[in-house]
């Protein structure tokens, strides 16, 4: 793995280019992108995921499935940043003919699903890991969700059917941000205890600091090395529209758009 | 007699010996020819659990790493539950990725038909009619379904295979010539009159124009098979040798089904053929009864079909 120091400078410019995209598209999800950077940038500056950027189905590849399509822009310049499309195109995010969208689909190079609705992204990346196990592929299917998304009865259905089937060349990261449009998950369905029900259903799971960029990368590196056969979870505790005061603890944060200004002002200082 | 599921399923466990490419999902349904598939496939077989949106999703993710799924459960359940999911993983994807998953629905119409309305499916052919880049595929006997498993195959794109849940007699000739790509076939032609039926109305048709027939009236039957992706000129010249055309289909009427499939076909084509519906009107039977009881309490009845005829005779 690069140093910390590296990571900690990739999640800096990540979170920078994440509010310049916001300032050229204000419909992208800000808030909930900048909860997720971390994340992204351990599964690929750290090296934890297998890619090859100019051959993006590589069958040799770890697949990265976003379920949380609304809060991944931050995933943009990372892609960008690592070839598997020009920089260039982040300048064109939601301009027409860009394939750059508030949302990212499987035009981007380096995305795999849809990933607009909520909900579907674990079941089709449980069907991916039993593909790549009877294929006898030794990779791993990765998926990042947000917590709000376990409200939706569909994604239980894929935690069953994970652990029933013992995948364990699956791991999911919830970016625990506790937050959905409408406000914080406590006031809303209360997922707590979080872990715990995954456990009760049959996964090995952990917590960390979703921000910390070492817990972080320790806590997802120890889950590639399985020592059980069962499906992982990572409950990445988070904070929506980290790094921004204004956004941090909104409880509407999810929709807010930061005007040009306030942007400039912010990467400024 | 036999049933399109067994006849589909015996056949895609004879391919899965020869292409170890082909998965099969189950949302916990069964069928008596199922039961070597998943004794003999373990690997390649599954049982999601009564979980149809589940079902859709692994499906994608097993097709997206390059197998050719099917995925069997009950027709509305299929259909409806899943259907975002089919929207999202299927059709929407598909437009981006080239993959293969068959969902294959059984108990099409009211072919359930003492379990009553929830088991009763006169949505599907609407709903999945409107998803791009979704094949339709809705057969009248287990002949066009055996046929429809090599098409299948094939044919690299997301399909939605409506089956009759009860055993029925064969139409098409077991080793006769078909144009599945053609998406119908004309099956008896007659004067001025026909009737363009899917599924299981296409049996009711022919019986009809049986018995015109014994009063020497010849009345044409067109069965249609694939509502989408289908040979809509070649329809189009079929039908515009007739003066009045009626669709009878296992479905609500005036809703996007096959009726208006054929309504746009002809008014497209600016000909002065008249077009009439046959199908379940806007509500839902409780009442449990044969499916003979729930055609007459839709006013589906032979007697009602005839006299839609003879209503059509007085246009000519």
């Amino acid at each position: 793995m690069k140093s910390l120091e590296y990571l900690e400078q990739r999640a800096g410019w990540v979170r920078r280019e994440t509010l310049r995209l916001h300032q050229r598209a204000p419909g992208t999800r800000v808030a909930s992108s900048l909860s997720s950077v971390e994340i992204f940038v351990v599964l690929y500056y750290g090296r934890i995921l297998r890619y090859r950027s100019e051959d993006v189905h590589w069958e040799d590849r770890d697949r990265l499935v976003v379920s949380k399509g609304h809060g991944a822009t931050s995933l943009y310049p990372i892609l960008a940043d690592l070839g598997f499309f020009p920089m260039d195109e982040l300048t064109r995010i939601s301009q027409p003919e860009s394939f750059l969208g508030i949302i990212p689909d499987a035009r981007v190079p380096g995305i795999e699903t849809i990933n607009g609705s909520l909900g579907h992204g674990l079941g089709v990346a449980c069907g991916m890991a039993v593909a790549l196990k009877r294929k006898g592929s030794k990779r791993t299917v990765f998926v990042v969700t947000g917590d709000g998304e376990l409200n939706s009865g569909s994604v239980w259905e894929g935690v069953m059917f994970a652990a029933y089937h013992r995948l364990d060349n699956l791991i999911m990261i919830v970016d625990n941000n506790r937050m959905s449009m409408l406000g914080f998950q406590k006031d809303i369905l209360g997922l707590e205890p979080l872990a715990d029900k995954f456990r009760a259903f049959g996964w090995m799971a952990s917590e960390t600091d979703g921000h910390r960029i070492g817990d972080l990368y320790e806590a997802i590196h120890s889950l590639t090395k399985p020592k059980v056969m069962m499906p992982r979870v990572l409950i990445a505790d988070t904070i929506k529209g980290k790094g921004v005061c204004d956004l941090e603890n909104d409880p509407l944060c999810h929709v807010k758009s930061l005007p040009y200004d306030q942007i400039e002002k912010i990467l400024g200082s | 007699m036999k049933t399109m599921r067994d006849v589909v399923i015996d056949k895609i466990f004879e391919k899965m010996h020869q292409n170890d490419r082909i998965f099969f999902l189950s949302a916990d349904m069964g069928a008596p020819s199922l039961d070597r598939l998943r004794a003999q496939f373990t690997h390649r077989f599954l049982n999601v659990g009564i979980a149809e949106q589940n079902l859709v999703n692994i499906a994608t993710g097993l097709a997206l790493e390059g197998f050719c799924v099917y995925a069997y459960a009950i027709a509305p359940f299929l259909a409806m539950r899943a259907y975002e999911q089919t929207r999202t993983n299927l059709s929407l994807l598909s437009q981006i990725r080239r993959f293969n998953v068959n969902l294959i629905g059984v108990g099409g119409g009211v072919s359930y038909d003492v379990s009553g309305p929830t088991h009763h499916c006169l949505e599907d052919l609407t709903l999945m009619r409107t998803l791009p880049h979704l094949v339709v595929f809705s057969p009248s006997d287990w002949v066009l379904a055996e046929r429809f498993v090599d098409y299948s195959l094939e044919l690299n794109q997301p399909k939605y295979i409506r089956l009759d849940g009860k055993p029925l007699p064969s139409i098409y000739e077991e080793n006769g010539n078909i144009h599945l790509e053609k998406g119908f076939c004309e099956l008896k032609k007659g004067k001025d009159i026909c009737i363009v039926s899917t599924g299981y109305m296409t049996h009711k048709a022919l019986r009809i124009a049986k018995a015109l027939a014994e009063n020497h009236e010849r009345m044409g039957v067109v069965d249609v098979f694939l509502l989408k992706p289908l040979d809509e000129t070649s329809l189009k010249s079929t039908l515009q040798k007739y003066k009045v055309v009626i669709t009878a289909e296992e479905a609500f009427v005036g809703k996007g089904g096959l009726d208006s499939l054929v309504s746009c076909i002809m008014e497209d084509a600016n000909c002065t053929v008249k077009v009439k519906r046959l199908g379940f009107g806007d509500e839902y039977t409780f009442s449990t009864g044969g499916r003979d009881y729930l055609y007459a309490q839709h006013h589906l009845s032979d007697a009602d079909f005839i006299s839609l005829i003879d209503e059509s005779k007085r246009l000519l």
